[in-house]
């Protein structure tokens, strides 16, 4: 394993934490000095201002194989378009507007302006159905929505549902004749460029983004995080990305969740590096192709995609030049040994597992470049960052291996200040002093931690959590569902996909294509990632006397595992 | 109605908005039409419609990235299909 220190930019990692303080990190974003703390700024104007305008921010290529590339500079005027557009059109500072996009240049563009005005920017995952995206965007009153033409009909069928959405900006609109009612067709490459555009003064609590996550119960949080999160997003990039001014960076998450903002915006671009962007979903020979033909350097990828092209085998990667590869990082679920094993010996470099979460807005748990990967592990948390497991009764555990609940002591930088209009589940998220993740996770002899698992039922699938009561509850809307149930199950690629359990109403049998049409029913409503892909008919579903499903129950059906205490379950 | 035409009206019945339209060769994964999850439910629809299991080893996005690559598949699982 690579365990040379030399040139990182972390150094020695005892160092750091025994050094760390926020104060520093602020000094060098020049916060300390009177520099604008608004991350629309801090990732363009202030690059340029360091004399690299010229200098390229983003490599963009379409599925098509397009390839365009953005200086510095005319991210800087781009995003002073679209931030200016928004002011013209009313949007006013703290007011939502969404991005429904898939990963255009408009979609970077966007971001950058909405938080430069001053306006809370609410990234949608673009395979996200009617439902979804309804749910979302009504639960923040977002009164604009950056889309495309695609994208603009399942916006159109949520709209109904949304009154507060008095703006559609659609961006790449070839036939301007397709629009419909008040849809704004806009192309900022074609508008007049913004020399000049007065950012919001920010300080580090204006709320800056909305990322939505699943939760146990109830429907999907807004996390609300705040401008003065660059703090983190920063210096976590420079330390365990490692960049370095000539780096190529890419990021293949997807922007509509929180790991394509923090480390596929923020984080880079606060650097000033270079970042590839592909517009193509995953296909080996494709991203293989584009780490040579863009020399990328330093790739920040997902367990569920390292373990798809471990499947693909070693003989394509034969037929790539990947020597830029210097550093790998991954992140979204945890990273099984294998895959760090495996790519040690594809690439000749291990993947560097790092753990955090939408809430934490930024790395908390990681492998550092330099220090010892030990495959399977989430590592040692950052310099900053206090970390721990939990007993039953939040006490931190001092005995070594023993699992517990994994917890962090707040506040950090990019910690998130509340779900949006629910202050009882935020403060519920608190419990003696710590925040609990709602992982499980154990801290070996010499500190490095370990996951164990979930600490409740949300379901952990290719990275993204979805939550069984979103998935139950359209499941219900089917009209051959009377009882439902989701789990997560496990599964050798995205760690956990969802099965649902499902009693049908008289009249109805369970056929295979019955079970083909409810797949569908919730991949429409919801998206891709929420479809059961396993269905399983029963006449009854467990509940306890009060009527709740018990999906523990199914769980350990499921896995061949004890259904332990039942005494609670109705009687026959 | 014939493979080709089957595939393609669920294609665009279930992945599809309203006037788009695809082709034997329109790519499907690649362009973002079906993604990774979405290709279990193609994926079921196949092994429904043609009587054929297709294992997970043979379910790369590549053999999905389009109708006519689809087709081969089927036919490798089922060469009788029409």
């Amino acid at each position: 394993m690579n365990t040379d220190k030399s040139g990182t930019n972390i150094g020695s990692y005892e160092e750091r934490v025994k050094n760390f303080t926020w104060d520093a990190v602020s000094q060098e974003l020049g916060f300390e000095d009177g520099a604008p703390r608004n991350i629309g700024w801090c990732c363009t104007d202030r690059i340029c201002e360091q004399g690299l305008g010229g200098k390229t921010a983003l490599i963009w290529e379409s599925t098509q194989g397009e390839e365009r590339k953005y200086t510095f500079d005319q991210m800087r005027l781009y995003s002073n378009a679209f931030a200016k557009l928004l002011q013209e059109l009313g949007v006013k500072d703290g007011e939502r507007v969404a991005i429904y996009l898939d990963r255009v240049p408009s979609l970077y563009f966007s971001l950058l302006g909405i938080l430069k005005l001053g306006a809370i920017a609410v990234p949608m995952f673009s395979a996200f159905g009617e439902e979804a995206l309804q749910v979302r965007l009504a639960n923040c009153d977002a009164v604009a929505c950056i889309t495309s033409p695609r994208l603009a009909r399942k916006l159109r069928k949520a709209r109904p549902g949304l009154p507060a959405l008095k703006r559609v900006i659609v961006v790449d609109a070839d036939d301007e004749s397709k629009l419909k009612g008040d849809e704004m067709a806009y192309s900022v490459e074609d508008a007049p460029p913004v020399e000049v555009f007065p950012v919001f003064p920010a300080t580090e609590e204006t709320p800056s983004l909305l990322h939505y996550t699943s939760g146990t119960t109830g429907q999907p949080k807004g996390a609300l995080h705040v401008h003065g999160s660059i703090l983190s997003q920063y210096i976590t990039t420079k330390w365990v990305m490692d960049l370095k001014p000539d780096d190529v960076y890419w990021c293949t998450a997807d922007p509509g969740w929180v790991t394509g903002i923090s480390y596929g915006v923020i984080g880079p671009w606060s650097l000033g590096a270079t970042q590839l962007v592909l517009e193509v979903g995953f296909i080996p020979a494709r991203w293989y192709s584009a780490i040579e033909k863009h020399r990328v350097s330093v790739w920040y990828s997902a367990p569920t995609a390292i373990r798809l092209l471990m499947r693909e085998g070693e003989e394509i990667v034969k037929q790539y030049d990947l020597s830029s590869l210097r550093h790998l990082c991954s992140v979204g679920e945890p990273l099984n040994p294998e895959a760090v094993i495996w790519s040690e010996k594809v690439y000749g470099l291990p993947f560097h597992d790092t753990w955090w979460q939408t809430e934490t807005g930024a790395i908390m748990i990681t492998n550092y470049p330099g220090m010892e990967v030990r495959p399977g592990s989430m590592g040692k948390p950052f310099p900053g960052t206090t970390a721990a497991v939990l007993d039953d009764r939040f006490e931190p555990i001092t005995e070594p291996n023993k699992p517990g609940k994994l917890a962090l002591k707040p506040p950090w930088a990019s910690m998130f200040r509340e779900y949006w209009g629910n202050r009882t589940i935020y403060e519920s998220k608190f419990k003696n002093g710590w925040y609990i993740t709602g992982d499980r996770a154990r801290i070996d002899e010499d500190g490095y931690y370990w996951f164990e698992g979930r600490d409740d039922d949300v379901i952990n699938t290719g990275g993204h959590l979805v939550a069984p009561f979103e998935v139950e509850s359209a499941l219900l809307e089917h009209e051959a569902v009377a009882e439902s149930a989701a789990i997560g199950t496990p599964d050798k690629v995205n760690m956990e996909v969802v099965k649902a359990y499902v009693a049908l109403k008289s009249g109805f049998e369970p056929t295979k294509d019955l079970e083909l049409s409810i797949m569908n029913f919730v991949r429409k409503r919801l998206s891709p990632l929420a479809m059961p892909q396993y269905i399983e008919f029963m006449d009854k579903l467990p509940k306890t006397r009060s009527g709740k499903i018990m999906r523990r129950v199914l769980r350990a059906m499921d896995r061949g595992e004890p259904i332990g205490d039942i005494s609670t379950l109705e009687d026959e | 109605m014939a493979m080709q035409d089957l595939i393609i009206e669920y294609i665009k019945d279930e992945y599809l908005e309203e006037d788009d339209e695809v082709g034997l060769d329109t790519p499907l994964i690649s362009s973002g039409i079906v993604d990774s999850f979405s290709m279990v439910s193609l994926k079921t629809f196949l092994e429904n419609k043609y009587g054929i299991s297709i294992p997970d080893e043979k379910a790369a996005p590549e053999a999905f990235d389009t109708v006519r690559k689809i087709i081969d598949l089927v036919h490798e699982f089922n060469p009788d299909a029409e």
